[in-house]
């Protein structure tokens, strides 16, 4: 055999070698410098980036009271992979939980991960972490992950507030901002606010081994962030008041809104029957909100916003206002009242006739405004009675009726002013007149209104002819900072309009339907109403604003079922306005009769 | 005094130099797979990379007994240490103890020892004593079947061991065989059994039968038709054809469970990352993010915190690549081609048959772990565990190639002496 050819076989292994290693260096020089999604594995697999979550901003009331703040909750979380030989018995003793309670939360977490540490108790308080963090080292494989919820001070302002809780899916599609596991506003000022309340998530970023096991934070620290707590916010709320109205307002159905008319303050904003805020908070909450929302007083129901009322006599002096505007009404114009004999709507008062719109306001006569609206809607300058009613509407509607009023405040309602169309759905175009839809005159019929508008055309009168648009927040942050501008609204009626109609205001609380309930060397201007309603006895209103002079408060008061507006709303009215600029009640007769009043 | 000099002078400085940086390197490597805070001193023998200190200064020590040792000792006992190796693979099997599946393992007290990886470099010698006889020719019966059996029989005694990596290995004397005369035709069947297998598990046995038969076809009008020819070509085709069957059915009816998925994964017909593909996924994750450059010594993130499976023996070269990026990688694997041409090369300038045989069984050996065990990690071939040369922790492996290679680096030593 040719030694020499197979020496030259040396050549064809030399080959072999180098092509085997010639196809390694491509296949790695492919995996290392081409393909960049070993390095996004390996970096999922070693990187875990743990959120900081930030405390929520606080809450203070106008005069700097602290009404919402946090308080540390410990989520209890387990690796179950480090779990062994723990006393099940006294773990579930100091958590409160049944052995079968045990064993399922165990399951649930083992089929999530046995690596990977998941929620084993949410939001234990501050009491069984105590207990528990002595006896820590007895129960591997559980540890405890800080979290603050709410804590309110006052059981005052739950509807205001709203509530807090954990994302749902739909929100975190919605907005990338949220995770799974963050806390979000749901309703209220929470919900409003939730940008800045909310504060900046913090992101630690740790490594872990395959056993997910922390082994240090990665590069020192560098990229991580501190989580950065949400900003305060002072509120408009004075809680005093807030909390004397919802005292007045217990075993009552209804609302309580005050402004502060010059600056559009919401002063007190009070849904009745209401709840004690702390019960929507952590562990506590799913359970509470359950009986809540099956309750039939429907305490969850925000009536201040959400509510719709007819506003019934409160209403009048709109008309007044609009007929004035329409030159169709003056000072010397006089209808005559025959009494309870009167056609088409009866008087349910005594008094003079015929009679002037200063007394037709002072004895919230029917008859006369029913005369006044009769006169806007058939004799207006708009070449027709559809016309007539649609500038009606307009000028009605600039008082802050029949639409949102744009509060900083969630789910708010329109109420409803009906549009002329509505009228030609229900009676066909051209068959509808001023007869037809005469409750309109007195505040009945499809007029709706939400205590907050009522509380607003308060504050209209008050201002002789504006309002700014209502809010309950004053500042932001440490410097105070505005919230958005709340805009001034101004209405089509004339300033000069407004003077007669709060003479007419002034005269009900002194010699009107409010006369048993003035207040010491306070003049108020009001107006009661008594609005009937489908739903069972008539409704008890009162809206007013006092002083009359340089008015500080402007109120609506609405108690569901509860008769004439002069016995349940306008005493409370008073009370609230006497609390408010007197800071201190001196007719406390009046006040027990109130706080004794229970109407369901 | 003058045979001592005339010794260390004719040593091949680079098969040492490599062998000693390849070693380094693997220490350095083992130490940053394993390294954690608590643990820096080097010497700490609690760790792997402390044992790991104390197998390289022992193989240091070895590969000095075998420099003094007189170079026809090896060729002379031969048989004699094959012999010997062969008894230590029957003995463990029946009083070995068993790591990971496979029972290959003596443990006398903490240390542990595994027959199966001397029993590389005795088939080694015992093939390139049976060579260096005189008449050598393929063509005779004789001279096909012996060097089988040789190999053969270590190889089935480690596949009753459980270790088919080790047992594969055998399989890298076919480079031998070769370069004695065994034809080319052979090496090429080797390349054709394996593409045929792959093919037929990867599109299933009707279309490699089809494309088989239709190479053949071509084939039919390329050679002289007469009739030795046709019916050898027949033959082959049948041949061909009864093996994309046994393929399909082996893989079907005869291997486990486990060693099909990792065939599966291997040809991407299976993505089984939590079971047999968690090893070559998490492997491929360290390597590929390593980047150009590397994240740096004891910067690895996948082979310290455990993610890679092994990562201080078989998946050592995940360290490699993780830490020191492709240019580490080419580093590692330039060292190994250099080291394999190397031993050919001096291979050839033998004067001995015995030599020259042996120095190629040396190349087979360390290219078949190389080949296999760099391709698992990179995931172009199936995981079988068997170490990188010099690189991996494990004292049997170490002793093992470095008696391999000082034996070849004292015969090469002693070329000039005179037969």
């Amino acid at each position: 055999m040719a030694n020499r050819t197979l020496a030259s076989r040396r050549q064809t292994v030399i080959a072999i070698f180098l092509v085997i290693g010639f196809i390694y260096l491509v296949r790695l020089f492919y995996i290392q410098v081409v393909d960049k999604s070993y390095t996004l594995s390996a970096n999922n697999n070693v990187l875990r980036y743990v959120t900081q979550y930030p405390a929520r901003g606080l809450i203070y009331d106008r005069n700097g009271l602290l009404l919402v703040y946090n308080e540390a909750v410990y989520d209890l979380m387990v690796l179950p992979r480090q779990v062994k030989d723990i006393d099940t018995t006294e773990f579930c003793r100091l958590l409160d939980i049944t052995r079968e309670g045990f064993a399922e939360r165990m399951e649930k977490a083992v089929t999530y991960s046995r690596y990977k540490p998941s929620l084993f108790e949410k939001q234990i308080s501050k009491e069984t972490y105590g207990y528990l963090e002595e006896k820590m080292y007895r129960f591997p494989g559980f540890f405890v992950q800080p979290r603050t919820i709410r804590f309110y001070p006052k059981p005052i302002g739950a509807h205001l507030f709203g509530y807090v809780g954990e994302v749902t899916q739909g929100m975190i599609d919605k907005n990338p901002y949220y995770k799974s596991g963050d806390y979000i506003g749901i309703s209220g000022i929470e919900k409003s606010y939730e940008e800045v309340l909310r504060g900046i998530k913090g992101m630690k970023i740790k490594m872990v081994d395959v056993h997910n096991r922390e082994v240090g934070s990665f590069q020192e620290g560098r990229f991580d962030s501190a989580a950065i707590m949400g900003e305060d916010l002072y509120l408009s709320i004075d809680a005093e008041l807030q909390e004397y109205g919802e005292q007045l307002m217990k075993g009552k159905m209804g609302s309580v809104v005050a402004i502060e008319p010059s600056t559009g303050e919401i002063l007190a904003f009070l849904s009745s029957p209401s709840y004690d805020p702390n019960l929507l908070v952590g562990r506590v909450r799913s359970k509470n909100y359950r009986l809540l929302s099956e309750d039939a007083v429907k305490p969850l129901l925000n009536r201040a916003m959400a509510g719709t009322y007819p506003p019934g006599s409160t209403f009048k002096m709109v008309n007044d206002l609009v007929g004035l505007q329409e030159g169709l009404l003056d000072l010397h114009t006089r209808y005559s009242c025959q009494g309870k004999t009167s056609s088409p709507i009866r008087c349910t008062h005594t008094h003079q006739s015929p009679l002037g719109v200063l007394t037709a306001i002072e004895q919230s006569c029917n008859p006369f405004h029913w005369q006044v609206f009769r006169t806007i809607i058939t004799n207006g300058g708009y070449g027709g009675i559809r016309s007539n009613y649609v500038a009606w509407r307009n000028h009605v509607m600039s008082l802050g009726f029949g639409h949102k009023l744009g509060t900083d405040l969630q789910f708010e309602l329109s109420g409803n002013i009906p549009s002329a169309e509505k009228f030609d759905g229900i009676y066909g175009k051209g068959h509808w007149n001023a007869l037809t839809i005469r409750s309109l005159s007195i505040g009945q019929g499809e007029i709706l209104v939400t205590p907050l508008q009522l509380a607003n055309s308060a504050a209209v009168m008050a201002n002789r002819g504006y309002y700014i648009v209502p809010h309950v927040v004053k500042g932001i942050g440490e410097k105070h900072r505005k919230p958005a501008s709340f805009n001034k609204v101004v209405s089509t009626i004339d300033k000069k309009h407004f003077e007669i109609v709060v003479d007419g205001m002034r005269q009900v609380a002194t010699m009107g339907t409010a006369r048993w309930f003035q207040i010491d060397s306070v003049t108020m201007c009001g107006k009661t109403g008594t609005a009937e309603n489908p739903h069972g006895d008539d409704h008890s209103l009162f809206m007013a604003f006092a002083p009359a002079d340089n008015p500080k408060i402007a109120i609506a008061v609405i108690v569901e079922n509860a008769g004439f507006g002069s016995t349940t709303a306008l005493p409370i009215a008073s009370l609230m306005i006497e609390k408010y600029i007197k800071r201190k009640v001196l007719r406390k007769d009046v006040e027990e009769d109130m706080l004794n009043k229970k109407l369901y | 005094m003058r045979e001592r000099r005339n010794l260390f002078s004719n040593i091949d400085v680079t098969l040492v130099v490599l062998y000693l940086v390849m070693v380094l390197l693997g220490w350095v490597n083992i130490y940053a797979a394993v390294y954690d805070e608590d643990h820096r001193s080097i010497i700490d023998i609690s760790q792997s990379y402390g044992k790991q200190m104390i197998f390289i200064a022992s193989s240091l020590f070895i590969a000095l007994v075998i420099l003094l040792t007189d170079a026809r000792f090896f060729s002379t006992f031969a048989y004699a240490i094959y012999g010997m190796t062969i008894f230590l693979l029957l003995v463990v099997l029946a009083v070995g103890s068993e790591v990971s599946g496979s029972k290959s393992w003596f443990h006398i007290g903490s240390f542990g020892f595994q027959p199966a990886e001397f029993a590389k470099f005795a088939t080694a010698l015992a093939l390139a004593r049976f060579f260096s006889a005189q008449h050598i020719n393929f063509r005779e019966f004789r001279t096909r079947i012996i060097p089988l059996v040789f190999m053969g029989l270590p190889a089935v005694l480690i596949l009753l061991q459980n270790d088919t990596g080790s047992a594969l290995v055998y399989s890298s004397f076919i480079l031998v065989l070769y370069r004695m005369g065994l034809s080319g035709n052979y090496l090429l069947a080797g390349a054709l059994i394996v593409v045929i297998a792959l093919s037929t598990l990867m599109v299933g046995p009707i279309y490699v039968v089809v494309l088989i038969t239709l190479m053949a076809g071509i084939l039919f009008f390329f050679i002289k038709r007469n009739r030795r020819n046709i019916i050898n070509l027949i033959a082959i085709l049948l041949l061909g054809i009864g093996f994309t069957y046994s393929v399909e059915y082996a893989v079907e009816n005869v291997l486990g469970e486990h060693q099909k998925t990792r065939i599966n994964v291997l040809l991407g017909k299976e993505m089984d990352l939590k079971g047999a593909g968690y090893n070559v996924n998490q492997s491929k994750i360290a390597i590929g993010s390593g980047g150009f450059a590397g994240k740096g010594f004891l910067n690895g993130t996948q082979t310290k915190y455990n993610f890679v499976p092994e990562q201080s023996t078989d998946f050592i070269f995940c360290t490699v690549g993780e830490e020191w990026g492709f240019l580490g990688s080419l580093v590692v694997i330039s060292l190994f081609i250099s080291l394999l041409i190397r031993i050919i090369l001096l291979a050839e300038r033998q004067r001995s048959d015995f030599s020259k045989v042996y120095g190629y069984g040396v190349a087979g050996i360390i290219f078949f772990h190389f080949m296999i065990n760099i391709g698992m990690t990179i995931g172009l071939v199936p995981v079988i565990g068997i170490p990188l040369p010099f690189f991996s922790y494990g004292g049997s492996s170490l002793w093992a190639f470095t008696i391999l290679l000082f034996i070849f680096i004292k015969q090469d030593a002693n070329r000039n002496a005179l037969l």
